[in-house]
């Protein structure tokens, strides 16, 4: 018992780590923002670019363009493509940081779920309020700002925050790419005390972490998922 | 161009690495295998529990959900294969691998499996045992059949998440596709390995990727 207290729970050695860990928190928590903007940004835009070129005679190269963005990102493992993108781009010349790499990857693949769910909502609203909005003489645009996507957006939030704390959850990956994160701290702290105290509490970090995050999914999806 | 097709599709390469690539491909498809079936196994037991409404387990089994959703896999893998053998528990890194994909999946199972259950109406089950149905067979002919329309798109959605899970091998040293793809590119200095072993993955899922969307859309035209 004692000795599971030494190396499970050793308070000395957790309190020298936590600098580390908290620093390795926060990068986490960064990543997560900047993965979480970029990604819905690209998705709300591919959604709407999407959805629009549909009625055009000359759109559907868009469409299959979109398409195949989308399914090659749903497919792909992400410690691959962070692979790939850390390691290999340099060899054509694009070197990218272990930051830029992780959002650009994380935040690719989060925008390509958050298109199809989007595309879902936004194909599942009612066509007479698009009618009636074309016809009170707005724009495709317009009616997609005004009309169409507040109503959607409300549809897709509970898939999409469920999506989006999966994603987060990714960015301990790039632990693997030496980004400074949480996980990343935890593993150099615990090579450096040869304990795995730091793994504990880095563990305990982020279920603080996620925890709150996935009761508010669950509280948003009870709350909206009902429909309208 | 012309560095790009070197770098990234290099074939000379691609058939100087088979074998590692090759090797990588067998374990992953193993890795995957006993997953899956672990993941759905474990899953449909802890949702059938909770769908029974026992006292004991309802806690702890969402105790246990939500711990697994805040826990990123990699955490998970971590812990059970560096931290676990402080307690006596040693696993080869296949199982290491397996049982925290498995876990972690697992949940994600059960909740799926729950709902699917939950959403086919108790009348069913009712007027299924009144004509004189066993147990077993409302459940085989009247529940299953119903329960299964309504889950197979979230189902197939987290198979292939489960299957993506299982590149995180590379981050315990299990030679696995990823990991092979990895020694590879670091051997020739070309990323051709790595463009391989994505494109294998692909294989994999795209098929899975179009089902579905396939199994949605059928579910919005149900109307």
């Amino acid at each position: 018992m004692h000795d599971f207290v030494k190396y499970f729970l050793n308070f000395d050695i957790m309190q020298k780590a936590f600098p580390y860990l908290l620093s390795g928190l926060w990068v986490t928590i960064k990543t997560g923002i900047s993965v979480v903007v970029f990604g819905f940004f690209v998705g709300v835009l591919l959604a709407v670019v999407n959805v629009g070129c549909h009625r055009l005679k000359y759109g559907s190269p868009i469409n299959f363009l979109i398409r195949i963005y989308v399914d090659l990102l749903r497919a792909s493992p992400y410690l691959v493509l962070l692979m790939l993108a850390y390691f290999a781009l340099p060899f054509v010349g694009i070197t990218l940081s272990a930051y830029q790499a992780t959002v650009l990857t994380f935040g690719a693949c989060l925008s390509a779920f958050a298109e199809e769910i989007l595309r879902g909502s936004i194909e599942g609203i009612d066509k007479g309020q698009t009618r009636a909005a074309r016809s009170l003489g707005l724009s495709f645009l317009q009616t997609m700002r005004y009309v169409v996507l507040p109503q959607a957006i409300r549809i897709s939030i509970p898939p999409l925050t469920n999506r989006t704390v999966a994603i987060t959850k990714g960015i301990a990956l790039a632990s693997a790419i030496s980004l400074s994160e949480l996980l990343k701290q935890a593993r150099w702290t615990q090579g450096q005390y040869a304990n795995p105290s730091p793994l504990i509490a880095a563990t305990l970090l982020f279920i603080l972490l996620f925890l709150p995050l996935i009761r508010i999914t669950f509280y948003v999806e009870k709350k909206w998922g009902k429909g309208l | 161009m012309q560095d790009i097709i070197d770098n990234f599709f290099n074939f000379d390469i691609l058939i100087r690495s088979r074998v590692l690539l090759l090797g990588g491909l067998f374990m992953t498809l193993r890795l995957i295998s006993f997953s899956v079936l672990l993941a759905s196994g474990f899953g449909l037991v802890l949702a059938v529990f909770r769908h029974a409404r026992i006292r004991f387990f309802d806690p702890i089994i969402i105790l246990y959900i939500n711990l697994v959703r805040a826990i990123p896999g990699i955490v998970m893998l971590m812990l059970i294969f560096y931290v676990l053998p402080f307690t006596g528990i040693r696993m080869s890194p296949f199982w290491a691998l397996t049982s925290a994909v498995a876990f972690t999946g697992g949940a994600y199972y059960a909740e799926i499996f729950r709902g699917g259950l939950s959403a086919v109406p108790r009348g069913q089950t009712e007027a299924a045992r009144a004509s004189g149905l066993t147990f077993i067979q409302t459940t085989r002919y009247v529940i299953l059949p119903q329960a299964m329309r309504i889950i197979l798109p979230p189902l197939t959605t987290n198979t292939v998440e489960l299957i993506k899970a299982t590149s995180i091998a590379a981050v315990v040293a299990l030679p696995d596709l990823l990991w092979q793809a990895l020694q590879a590119q670091a051997t020739t200095m070309n990323s051709t390995p790595l463009t391989a072993a994505l494109i294998l993955y692909l294989i994999i899922l795209l098929p899975l990727v179009e089902l579905i969307r396939y199994l949605e859309g059928r579910m919005k035209t149900d109307y």
